[in-house]
C-alpha cells in the first residue's frame, strides 16, 4: 500500500466513534495527560532556575481565574484564540498546514486599526463593526491566497510558504502602521477608536461581545464541518488526497476555499481584538498567537466544539502566566514552552495509547535487535 | 544608479552576504542531509535557536568562539535527538514534532536568557578575521571574499566534504536510498532507522553551528528569538538545492545578500525602512518559490515514517 | 483437508548426512508467524536442495510472501528453526540473510529509480567507507555474462524497461554469491516470451547448483517450472508433489489434484479460474453487442507521471456488451489510459465520447453521473478513504447528492440504508456499515469498490487490474460480475497485466506498448502468442 498523505497525523479524521462515553473518557485522558506532564516538566525547569513552581502555578490560577478582573481578561482572551483555533481546524482537517496565522492576524489588525477610526466616524457603530470585520476577513483570506494557489496548482509545500508570508505580513503591517495609518501622536501608532465606538461589553462585565461572536462562529464552523458535504470533502482530502481526486472532488478549488475560510476566520479574530480591547495598533505590536494555538487545536482533536474548553484553559494560563512570570522575574515566553511541551507529550501519549488500543506491546520486542 | 556599483557597495554587499549567509549555509546543509534521508525537519529553526543560545553561553564562559561553536553544535545535536526518538524511532508526525521543537526552543531559550541575564545583553569580542594572503589583496572582491572569519572557510570545506560523502561513500548512498525507497534500503540489509538517525543528528549539529555562528560571529550577543525565521529560509534553500550541497551555498549566499543589501545601501547613502529590510529575504524566497514553483524536487519518501512491512 | 499423503515430514536434524542424501540448501522447520489477528504461517516446514526448483504455490494470502520474508530476514518467526546447509541459523536481518547466501527478488521491484544500476547494486553490499565502483563493475559484467544478458551499469534504474529491471533484480539477488534464490511471483508482469526467457535463466542457475524457490499463485507456472511443488493454504502446508509424480502425471491430472488439495470441497466453485487451469482457453460466451460503440477514444494523448508512459494517439471503440481487454507490461500507459477515461487526467489531445457525445471536457463527477465508472487498481491509495466507515466509502462518489445529503446536510440514515443493501448485494464481509473500511481484507475492499462503481446504472466501466492480489474465490466472483455486467449491455474495459485474465474475459484485447496501441487482437486460438509478441513491442501485422 502506498503511505498516506505526508502530513497525516494520527489525530486526524475520526468521523465515527462507537462507544461515545468510553471515547470521551479516552479523549480526556489523552488530552489532560499531556497537559499535566507539560506542567510537571515546566515545574522542574522552574525549580532548576531557583523559582518556586507551586507559587508560580498558584499565581497563574489566581491571576488568570480567581481574581474577577483576571477572569474577565481570560474570557476576553478566548475570543481571538477560539477564532484562530477554528480557522486552523478548517485547514488542518484537510491536512493543509496554515502556519501563517500570525501574518494574517497582524495584517488584518493593522487594517482594522487603521481604517477603524475613519469608518466608525462615518457610519453608525454597528454597521461600522460589520464593515470592519468583513474587511479584516477579506485581508486575512487574501493573505493566504498565494500559498493556497501555489499549493493548489503546483502542490508546493504550504508550510514553507505560509511561514514566509507571515514574516512578510508582519513587516507589511508595521509599514502600514508607521506609514499611511499613522495617527497624530509622536509614537508610531494608529489613531485610537473612541471608547464609545468599541464593541459593546456584556452587562456588568468588561467582557466584550466579541466572545459571543466567537462562540457562535465556533458552533457554525462545527456544524459546517460535521454535517455538510463541504466538511466531508475536507475530511476526504485530509485523509487521502489521491482519493479526493479519484472521487471527483475539485481538489484545487477545495484547497483554496479551505485556506480562504481559514484566513478569514483568523482575520475576524484580529477585528474582534482591535474593536473589542485595543482600539488602536502600535508599531511592532504582536500578540504572537501564531504557533501557540496549534497544540490546542490538536488537543481538541480538530473538533471545533472541543476547542472551547482548551481555549479557556489556554486563556487562563496566558493571562495568569503573564502575571506569574512578572512575579518570578521571568519573561512571559514561558507559555511557549508550556504549549510546546503539551504538543510533544500529546503525540507521545497518542502513540502509546494507540499502540495499547491495538493490543501491541508498548516497548517493542523486535526493535532492539534490528536497531 | 551608477553609485550602486561602487567598490564600497559591492564589498559591503558580498561581505555582508557571506556573514549573513554562513548560518543559512550550515543550517540548509543540515536540512539537505535530513531531507535526503527522508526527514522533513521543520524544527530547524528551534535547533538553530538552541545552538545560538548555548553557543553564546559557551563563548561567553570561555571567551573562545570555537568553544562556543562546538557547544552550539552539541546543543543542536541534542535537540535533534527529540526528532530521532519521536519521528525516526517511533514514526510520529514529523511536522507536529517539528512545530513543538520550535515552540519549546523559543520558550526555553527566552526563559533561560531572562533567568540568566534579565534585561542585560552581554557582548562577545569580535572574532578574528583571517585574510588569505595574496587573494585578499585582489581589488574589490579580495577584501570581501578572502578576508573572513575562519569559520567561513571551514563552512566551504564542510560543503565539499558533504558533497563527496553524498556521491562517493557508502553512507551517502545509504542516505539517498533512505529518502527515496526506505523499504529497498531495508531489504538491502541497511537499517533505515540508523541511517536516518545519523542524518538527523548531523542536521541538528549543523543547525546548531549555524545558530551559534549567528550569535557569536554575527550578532556578538544573544537576544530571544535571535534566529528570526532563518531556519525556515534554510529549509527553502535546502528544497531549492535539490539535494546538492553546492546548491545550499548558492542559495545561502543569495539570501545572505538580500539580508545585507540594506547595510550596503546605507553605505552609499540610500536608506530604506527597517521593516522593508526585514521583509526582504522572505519576499525574495517567495519570489523564488513562485518563479521556480515547478522545480523543487524532494525525495519520494520525505516526511514519511518508515515502518517495516507497511507496504 | 490434507489430501496429499506426501506432505513433508520435517526431516530429523542430521548434521552429518549420510552419502547419497544431499543436504538441503535451506530448510524451514515448524515456522510460525502471527500478525495481529491473523496467523500468516502456521508450523510450516519445507526444504529445498541445491540444483532444484521448489515451487511454492498458493493463492494470495496463503502466507507465501511472509514465509519468504522470514527466510530473507525481513521478518523474524515467532516459532521454528531455519537451517542453511544443515546447520541452524538465526536470520535476524536482511543483511544476515544475504550473508548466508539467500538472495531474494521481490514481487514489487525494489530498485531505487533515482539511483543508477551500479548504485543500486552497491547498496547494502559495498564494503568499506568509500564506494568501490571498480569491483562492482567487474561483478556486474561477470553476473550478466552468466545470465546471458547485457546491463548498462550507469543507466538510472527508473529509465530501464521492466524486463531489464528484473534482470538487475536477479543480479542483485545473486550479488553475494547466493546459494538460494527466492523469486516472489516474478512472472506477474512478464509476457509468455519473457517467462520462457526467465525459465531459461532458471535452468542455467539450477545447473550451476543454485537452490531456487519460485513463488506463484498460477498453477500452470508451478507445473511448468517446479521440480517439486509445495502447496500452501491459509498459512499451512497442505501438500507437496514430488518430482516423480510431476514427471509421470498429465497436466490435467496434476491440475485436478492440486485444485482438490487447495480447495477440497470447494474445488468445483473455483476450478474455472484461469490461474488454476493448465489450459488457458477461456470459456467465452457469445453476448449481444450494441451496433454502435458506447465508449470511443479518438486520437487521445495524455502526459505520463513519475517517469511512466502517458498515452499517445490512442483510438479505441468499445461497444455495449463488449469486454475489451487492455494488455501490456505495467508502466506502458495503463494508468494514464484509465485516468484519462475517468477524467482524472486531462488529455493533451483527442476526444472521448460516451454514446457519441463528447465527454472530454467533463469532470470526474459529471462522467460518473453519466454512468462512466472506474474501478481503480490502487484500492488503498486512491480507492478508499481508510479511516472512513464502509458505508461512507460506498457513497463517496456522490458527496452532496440526494438522498445522502439533503439541503446540504448529511443524512446518515439514508447512507446506512443504501450501504446495507450494497453490502448484502456484493457480499462484503464487514461487521457493520460503520466499521472503518481500512479494517477489511483486500478482497472485501475490492467488493466495496465494485459496489460503489457498479451501482446507480453504469454504462461504461473501466476496470484496472480487477483481481490483482485477491484470493481465488473473490477472483471468481469479480470475473463473474464483469461478465454479468457485459451481459447487461455495459461497455467494459479490463486493463490487466495478467494475460491469463484477459484471455479468460475479453472479446478483444488491445495491447499498450510505450503509451501507444500496438495492436488489437480478437480473442481466440493463438491470441495469446500474438498478444505476447505485441506486448514486447513487435510491430503490428
Amino acid at each position: 500500500m502506498t503511505a498516506p498523505a505526508t502530513t497525516q497525523t494520527a489525530v486526524l479524521a475520526e468521523p465515527t466513534a462507537p462507544g461515545r462515553l468510553a471515547s470521551i473518557a479516552d479523549s480526556l485522558i489523552r488530552s489532560i495527560g499531556p497537559i499535566i506532564l507539560a506542567f510537571l516538566a515546566c515545574g522542574l525547569i522552574l525549580l532548576v532556575l531557583g523559582r518556586d513552581p507551586i507559587a508560580f502555578y498558584e499565581d497563574i490560577v489566581t491571576a488568570g481565574l480567581l481574581r474577577p478582573s483576571g477572569l474577565q481578561d481570560s474570557i476576553t482572551r478566548m475570543a481571538p484564540i477560539l477564532l484562530i483555533g477554528v480557522g486552523l481546524i478548517v485547514v488542518f482537517r484537510a491536512t493543509l498546514w496554515n502556519l501563517g496565522s500570525e501574518g494574517q492576524y497582524l495584517l488584518a489588525a493593522a487594517m482594522v486599526a487603521g481604517l477603524g477610526p475613519i469608518v466608525l466616524d462615518t457610519v453608525p457603530a454597528p454597521l461600522g463593526w460589520v464593515v470592519l470585520m468583513l474587511v479584516a476577513m477579506a485581508v486575512g483570506a487574501g493573505w493566504t491566497l498565494i500559498p493556497a494557489l501555489l499549493k493548489a496548482i503546483y502542490g508546493m509545500n504550504e508550510i514553507i510558504t505560509t511561514l514566509m508570508m507571515t514574516f512578510i505580513g508582519v513587516g507589511l503591517a508595521n509599514l502600514f502602521v508607521k506609514g499611511p495609518f499613522k495617527g497624530t501622536s509622536m509614537v508610531p501608532q494608529t489613531a485610537v477608536i473612541p471608547k464609545g465606538m468599541m464593541l459593546l461589553d456584556l452587562p456588568v462585565t468588561r467582557v466584550h461581545v466579541g466572545v459571543i461572536i466567537a462562540l457562535v462562529v465556533v458552533v457554525i464552523v462545527h456544524l459546517a464541518l460535521t454535517r455538510t458535504s463541504f466538511g466531508t470533502r475536507l475530511d476526504v482530502l485530509g485523509a487521502n488526497p489521491r482519493a479526493a481526486v479519484h472521487l471527483g472532488i475539485n481538489v484545487p478549488r477545495l484547497i483554496v476555499l479551505a485556506f480562504v475560510i481559514s484566513g478569514a476566520l483568523i482575520g475576524l479574530a484580529a477585528a474582534v481584538d482591535i474593536l473589542g480591547i485595543f482600539g488602536y495598533m502600535r508599531a511592532d505590536w504582536n500578540p504572537a498567537y501564531g504557533l501557540k494555538v496549534i497544540p490546542l487545536v490538536f488537543l481538541a482533536r480538530l473538533n471545533a466544539l472541543a476547542l472551547i474548553p482548551f481555549a479557556a484553559f489556554f486563556s487562563v494560563v496566558s493571562i495568569g502566566g503573564e502575571y506569574a512570570a512578572r512575579q518570578a522575574g521571568l519573561p512571559s515566553d514561558f507559555l511557549l514552552l508550556v504549549v510546546g511541551l503539551i504538543l510533544i507529550f500529546m503525540v507521545a501519549t497518542q502513540y502509546f495509547s494507540d499502540k495499547r488500543a491495538r493490543g501491541e506491546r508498548i516497548v517493542p520486542r523486535r526493535r532492539k535487535a534490528s536497531a | 544608479m551608477s553609485d550602486l556599483l561602487t567598490p564600497t557597495f559591492l564589498t559591503a554587499l558580498i561581505a555582508g552576504g557571506i556573514l549573513a549567509g554562513i548560518p543559512l549555509l550550515f543550517a540548509s546543509l543540515g536540512e539537505t542531509i535530513a531531507e535526503q534521508s527522508g526527514i522533513l525537519n521543520v524544527g530547524l529553526e528551534g535547533m538553530m535557536l538552541t545552538g545560538a543560545f548555548c553557543g553564546f553561553l559557551g563563548a561567553l564562559a570561555t571567551g573562545n568562539a570555537w568553544v562556543g561553536l562546538t557547544v552550539g553544535a552539541i546543543s543542536g545535536l541534542l535537540v535533534s535527538l527529540v526528532m530521532v526518538v519521536f519521528c525516526v524511532r517511533l514514526g510520529l508526525d514529523q511536522i507536529v514534532v517539528g512545530i513543538s521543537i520550535i515552540l519549546c526552543a523559543e520558550g526555553l531559550t527566552s526563559l533561560l536568557h531572562g533567568a540568566f541575564f534579565g534585561q542585560s545583553y552581554p557582548r562577545l569580542d569580535a572574532i578574528d578575521v583571517f585574510a588569505i594572503p595574496v587573494l585578499s589583496q585582489i581589488p574589490v572582491l579580495g577584501g570581501s571574499l578572502f578576508s573572513q572569519p575562519a569559520p567561513v572557510y571551514m563552512a566551504l570545506i564542510v560543503v565539499g566534504l558533504v558533497g563527496w560523502i553524498f556521491r562517493r561513500t557508502t553512507a551517502g548512498l545509504d542516505l539517498r536510498a533512505a529518502g527515496e525507497r526506505p523499504d529497498s534500503l531495508d531489504a538491502a540489509g541497511v537499517s533505515v532507522v540508523r541511517v536516518r538517525t545519523v542524518a538527523e543528528m548531523a542536521c541538528g549539529a549543523f543547525a546548531g553551528i549555524g545558530g551559534a555562528y549567528m550569535s557569536i560571529v554575527g550578532a556578538g550577543t544573544f537576544v530571544p528569538f535571535l534566529t528570526g525565521g532563518m531556519g525556515f529560509i534554510a529549509i527553502v534553500i535546502a528544497m531549492m538545492g535539490r539535494g546538492h550541497p553546492w546548491g545550499a551555498v548558492l542559495g545561502a549566499l543569495l539570501f545572505g545578500m538580500s539580508l545585507s543589501i540594506a547595510t550596503a545601501l546605507q553605505l552609499v547613502g540610500i536608506s530604506i525602512p527597517v521593516d522593508v529590510v526585514q521583509m526582504l529575504p522572505f519576499v525574495s524566497v517567495m519570489v523564488v518559490l513562485v518563479v521556480f514553483a515547478r522545480e523543487a524536487r524532494l525525495p519520494a519518501a520525505l516526511g514519511l515514517p518508515y515502518v517495516r512491512g507497511s507496504r | 483437508m490434507r489430501v496429499m499423503a506426501d506432505a513433508p515430514a520435517p526431516a530429523p536434524a542430521t548434521l552429518s548426512s549420510t552419502a547419497g542424501t544431499p543436504v538441503p540448501a535451506v530448510e524451514l522447520i515448524d515456522i510460525t508467524k502471527v500478525f495481529p489477528g491473523v496467523i500468516a504461517n502456521d508450523h510450516i516446514s519445507l526444504s529445498v536442495l541445491p540444483g532444484e526448483v521448489l515451487c511454492l504455490l498458493g493463492e494470495n494470502g496463503a502466507g507465501k510472501s511472509t514465509l519468504m520474508s522470514i527466510l530473507s530476514g525481513l521478518y523474524r518467526p515467532d516459532e521454528g528453526r531455519i537451517r542453511v546447509d544443515g546447520s541452524d541459523v538465526r536470520i535476524d536481518s536482511p543483511r544476515r540473510g544475504r550473508d548466508l547466501g539467500i538472495g531474494m527478488v521481490h514481487q514489487h521491484l525494489s530498485l531505487i529509480p533515482t539511483l543508477t544500476v551500479l548504485e543500486n547494486l552497491m547498496l547494502g553490499s559495498n564494503k568499506g567507507i568509500i564506494l568501490d565502483e571498480k569491483t562492482a563493475r567487474t561483478r556486474i559484467a561477470d553476473l550478466a555474462s552468466t545470465l546471458g544478458i547485457t546491463v548498462d551499469a550507469d543507466a538510472r534504474a527508473g529509465s530501464l524497461a521492466l524486463g531489464q529491471q528484473q534482470h538487475v533484480e536477479i543480479i542483485k539477488a545473486l550479488w553475494k554469491g547466493s546459494k538460494v534464490l527466492i523469486l516472489d511471483e516474478p512472472t506477474s508482469m512478464l509476457t509468455p516470451q519473457g517467462i520462457a526467457e526467465l525459465q531459461k535463466v532458471l535452468v542455467e542457475l539450477k545447473t550451476s547448483g543454485l537452490a531456487i524457490i519460485f513463488i506463484t499463485h498460477k498453477l500452470h507456472e508451478a507445473i511448468a517450472i517446479g521440480d517439486r511443488v509445495t502447496i500452501l493454504k491459509q498459512g499451512r502446508v497442505v501438500g507437496t508433489i514430488g518430482p516423480e509424480i510431476l514427471r509421470s502425471s498429465t497436466p490435467q491430472q496434476l491440475q485436478r489434484r492440486i485444485v482438490a488439495t487447495m480447495f477440497g470441497e470447494e474445488a468445483d466453485e473455483v476450478a474455472d479460474v484461469a490461474e488454476l487451469r493448465e489450459d488457458l482457453e477461456g470459456h467465452r460466451v457469445r453476448r449481444t453487442m450494441s451496433e454502435t460503440p458506447l465508449l470511443e477514444l479518438v486520437g487521445v494523448s495524455a502526459p505520463g507521471h513519475h517517469g511512466q508512459y502517458g498515452v499517445s494517439d490512442v483510438s479505441l471503440a468499445v461497444r455495449g456488451g463488449e469486454i475489451l481487454g487492455i494488455a501490456g507490461v505495467d508502466g506502458n500507459g495503463q494508468r494514464a489510459l484509465a485516468e484519462v477515461i475517468a477524467g482524472q487526467r486531462r488529455p493533451s489531445a483527442g476526444d472521448i465520447r460516451l454514446a457519441a457525445a463528447s465527454i472530454v471536457k467533463l469532470t470526474v463527477s459529471s462522467r460518473q453521473r453519466l454512468g462512466l465508472r472506474y474501478v481503480t487498481d490502487d484500492r488503498l491509495g486512491e480507492g478508499v478513504v481508510r479511516p472512513f466507515a464502509v458505508g461512507m466509502n460506498l457513497v463517496l462518489k456522490r458527496i452532496g447528492d440526494k438522498p445522502f445529503w439533503r439541503r446540504g446536510t448529511i443524512d446518515r440514515v439514508a447512507i446506512n440504508a443504501t450501504a446495507r443493501e450494497l453490502i448484502a448485494q456484493f457480499d462484503i464481509r464487514t461487521p457493520s456499515s460503520e466499521t472503518r473500511i481500512g479494517k477489511l481484507s483486500g478482497g472485501n475492499i475490492q467488493k466495496a469498490l465494485l459496489a460503489r462503481e457498479l451501482s446507480f446504472q453504469p454504462r461504461v466501466v473501466v476496470f484496472s487490474k480487477p483481481t490483482h492480489g485477491l484470493d481465488v474465490r473473490t477472483i471468481a466472483m469479480v470475473r463473474e460480475r464483469i461478465r454479468e455486467l457485459a451481459g447487461r449491455g455495459v461497455a467494459t474495459v479490463v486493463i490487466s497485466t495478467d494475460l491469463d485474465e484477459l484471455i479468460d474475459l475479453s472479446d478483444r484485447v488491445a495491447v499498450l506498448f510505450e503509451g501507444k496501441i500496438a495492436g488489437i487482437v480478437d480473442n481466440g486460438p493463438g491470441a495469446e502468442t500474438r498478444i505476447g509478441e505485441l506486448i514486447v513491442g513487435a510491430q503490428a501485422a
